[in-house]
């Protein structure tokens, strides 16, 4: 074959690879405009992080990709493996391997976490046309991820995230992560609230269930993390738009001037 | 047991209201309406004795005396009792001694309804009285149980073969003078369950009743009485269901215990009545006296109930601890839907020393249901050591639904502990999209918190229904989150 077609081949074969396009996103909440035009791609095995000043949009965007209601998206196109991912329900982007790590996740009291990770699963397996775990293999796969991730026992026997500290809901999301294995895994301001422990318990737990085939998209406003989860590339969103797109050095940049730095730069129209 | 639960399992499968349909079996009616003489005909059908007739008159002329109470937090339509028939039993056929003499169409009622009427001692474990319109019908395992010389039969039967011991105990807990429904129910109550645990027997199985309302303007007036003597233990379940009709249908119940020296009866409801259309058009009213006698040292009485039906429940399941060392229990969830009514809860007497009761009840409203927790709890001069703890709840879904609680605590005695709690919470949309975003649908969300939310009442069930509660629980709330 000649060098010519290897390279064309190449570039045939990344396209049809892109796990998530997104095209000009721009989406409103309660009609004020939060995202202003948001284009990213991301392949399998790769590792984004977003980041940006609070008010950026950075939840907005983990918001629209979830699917929340309350997120209006009034233009662009978000595609997910080939399909219009807008057009699908919350629970179905769920079951096609999307994952999303909440910022502030929620309580559930008397939904036991055993009950609620077993009807998550038996959903996930029947979407993709899998038998229902039965209930001894689930209780071994669940001491296995509780295992991988660190994560106490004791957590995992209670209601979904009632009476846990902040680090200890963090780590339960991570846990659930590990159950449902998601191809894309949006990790919202996951560190946030964490002391440096609790953060080398998260990163850990994300790095053992990194594959080639799955990605992930960190968002935080703090470098802290990304020393644990080295990204493969590094966005940086301000004011609804990314503003700066880079390898991993940009946030070791972004940690010795400040977000100060890029506002500064955007306002003087310096193209970043 | 397991035809119970394949009965549960298939109405799971639609959200629409499965006992609609009708039996086509000849019914014995009376003309309806109520006069002195409907009491004597339903007398004279049941051939009964005289002292029970004259406890029928006594109770209606008493009636004529009352009016209907106005208290509770409901909106109930005027009831026209001249509009409604009072009797209906399928037509009498000579008594064999095989399950197979039964009518071939109300075999077919039953099975339909997956009652387990065919003796299969080993699978069902639960000897079933089926009541279908006044009359019951079949006893099972009434002779396993006579062994151990536990009687478990119709109302109308016990009247026949132990006519002590219905008149010992009959109206000791609930007399006739009692209510205004209570009475009614006195003057035209049409069957029923009796059920005798003797000395120190602890009872194997659990007992059942099923009731089942089919002719259209005819109300139930169940009379169940309940006696458990000196050191006995007894589990009884009852469950109910009925077919749609436009027209309002009354069901106007008893049900007496006694417990006698430590003695314990664990009472458990699953209630499923028709609950009226989405438009609030139809279903039972379900205006019930149900109370609880500790008679004896040390008894105990426990009230388990899930009610999803009736588009308007009225009762309170209560205790009498009179005893000493007596224990009253009311574990409840209540659910009102669509214009679904509910005022309930319980009252628990203490009279005798170091008595106890325990109250939780769990309130669920949803579309534009109005759900009331009424309960007493009342500690009289003597009852020294009284202990009472009350948890009421309540959860709702969307913003048209009321949760209304009114609690009484009348203390007469300084060295009472009562405590009451009571929380309201309602189902967040971020609880909602937690589940969706875990690849769980937002019904079966609601689903999973609503009966994590009632964990704690239907632990308290025993295992076959606890199953049949949970998908009533979910099937009672489809379409309610919005």
């Amino acid at each position: 074959m000649g060098l010519k077609s290897r390279q064309r081949t190449k570039v045939k074969r990344q396209k049809v690879n892109t796990m998530l396009i997104i095209n000009n996103l721009k989406a409103s909440i309660g009609g004020k405009s939060i995202l202003k035009g948001i284009t990213l791609q991301i392949k399998p095995g790769e590792i984004h992080a977003i980041m940006g000043p609070n008010g950026s949009g950075k939840s907005t965007l983990a918001a629209v990709l979830a699917g929340r209601e309350f997120v209006e998206v009034t233009e662009g196109t978000v595609t997910y493996n080939g399909k219009n991912l807008l057009d699908m329900p919350p629970e179905d982007r769920a079951k096609e391997g999307i994952f999303l790590g909440f910022q502030y996740p929620i309580e559930i009291p008397g939904v036991s976490m055993v009950n609620f990770m077993k009807t998550a699963v038996n959903e996930h397996r029947k979407h993709n046309g899998l038998a229902p775990l039965s209930a001894s293999d689930f209780l071994k796969m669940m001491r296995e991820k509780k295992e991988m991730v660190e994560i106490d026992s004791k957590l995992a026997n209670r209601s979904v995230n009632e009476g846990f500290s902040g680090g200890e809901k963090k780590k339960n999301e991570i846990f659930q992560m590990a159950m449902l294995e998601p191809k894309l895994a949006i990790l919202d301001e996951t560190d946030s609230g964490l002391d440096i422990d609790a953060l080398r318990v998260v990163a850990n737990g994300v790095n053992k269930l990194k594959k080639p085939d799955n990605s992930f998209i960190v968002i935080t406003h703090y470098q802290r993390l990304l020393d644990f989860i080295v990204p493969d590339v590094v966005h940086v969103l301000y004011d609804g738009r990314i503003v700066k797109t880079a390898g991993k050095e940009l946030a070791l940049e972004l940690e010795e001037k400040g977000y100060d730095w890029i506002k500064k730069e955007v306002e003087n129209n310096i193209p970043v | 047991m397991e035809k119970d639960q394949d009965k549960i399992l298939s109405d799971v499968t639609s959200g629409e209201y499965k006992y609609g349909f009708y039996s086509d079996i000849e019914m014995e009616k009376i003309p309806k309406g109520l006069s002195e003489d409907v009491v004597r005909i339903i007398s004279a059908k049941k051939n009964e004795p005289e002292w029970l007739l004259e406890f029928r008159l006594k109770s209606y002329r008493h009636w004529l005396t009352m009016k209907m109470p106005t208290w509770p937090n409901l909106k109930i339509p005027p009831i026209n009792y001249q509009e409604i028939i009072f009797y209906a039993a399928p037509v009498e056929r000579p008594k064999l001694n095989s399950i197979d003499d039964i009518d071939p169409e109300l075999r077919k009622t039953f099975d339909k309804l997956g009652i387990p009427l065919t003796e299969q001692k080993h699978l069902a474990g639960v000897a079933v009285d089926a009541v279908i319109d006044s009359v019951s019908v079949k006893t099972t395992f009434k002779e396993t149980l006579a062994e151990m010389g536990i009687i478990f039969c119709s109302f109308s039967d016990a009247v026949k073969e132990y006519p002590d011991l219905v008149k010992r105990y009959m109206g000791s807990v609930v007399p006739y003078t009692d209510n205004f429904f209570a009475t009614l129910n006195s003057a035209v109550f049409s069957d029923g369950s009796f059920c005798y645990i003797p000395k120190g027997v602890r009872c194997p199985m659990e007992l059942s009743t099923y009731f089942r309302i089919n002719s259209a303007n005819t109300g139930q007036f169940e009379r169940t009485l309940l006696i458990a003597d000196e050191e006995s233990y007894v589990s009884y379940l009852e469950g109910c269901t009925a077919p749609s009709r436009d027209e309002n249908q009354l069901h106007a119940a008893i049900v007496e215990i006694v417990a006698e020296k430590n003695a314990e009866v664990k009472y458990s409801t699953v209630q499923n009545w028709y609950p009226g259309n989405k438009e609030g058009k139809g279903g039972v009213f379900n205006f019930v006296t149900k109370r609880g006698m500790c008679k004896g040292e040390n008894s105990k009485i426990s009230w388990t109930q899930i009610e999803t039906g009736s588009a308007i429940t009225w009762k309170y399941p209560s205790c009498i601890l009179r005893g000493d060392n007596s224990t009253g229990e009311f574990y409840s969830v209540a659910v009102t839907n669509n214009y679904q009514q509910a005022d309930t809860g319980t009252k628990m007497t203490h009279i005798g020393k170091n008595t106890k009761s325990t109250i939780v009840s769990k309130g669920i409203s949803a579309g534009h249901g109005q759900n009331s927790y009424r309960g007493l709890v009342k500690v009289l001069k003597n009852a020294t050591n009284a202990r009472n703890y009350s948890q009421c709840d309540s959860l709702l879904l969307g913003d048209k639904c009321g949760a209304h609680t009114f609690p009484y605590l009348e203390v007469d005695n300084q060295t009472a502990i009562v405590e009451h709690e009571a929380t309201t919470s309602k189902i967040g949309e971020d609880q909602i999209f937690y589940c969706n975003q875990r690849g769980i649908s937002t019904e079966d969300a609601i689903g999973l918190i609503v009966n994590g939310y009632a964990r704690e009442v239907l632990n308290k069930l025993p295992m076959e229904f606890a199953v049949e509660a949970q998908k009533l629980l979910q099937i009672s709330l489809e379409g309610s989150v919005g």
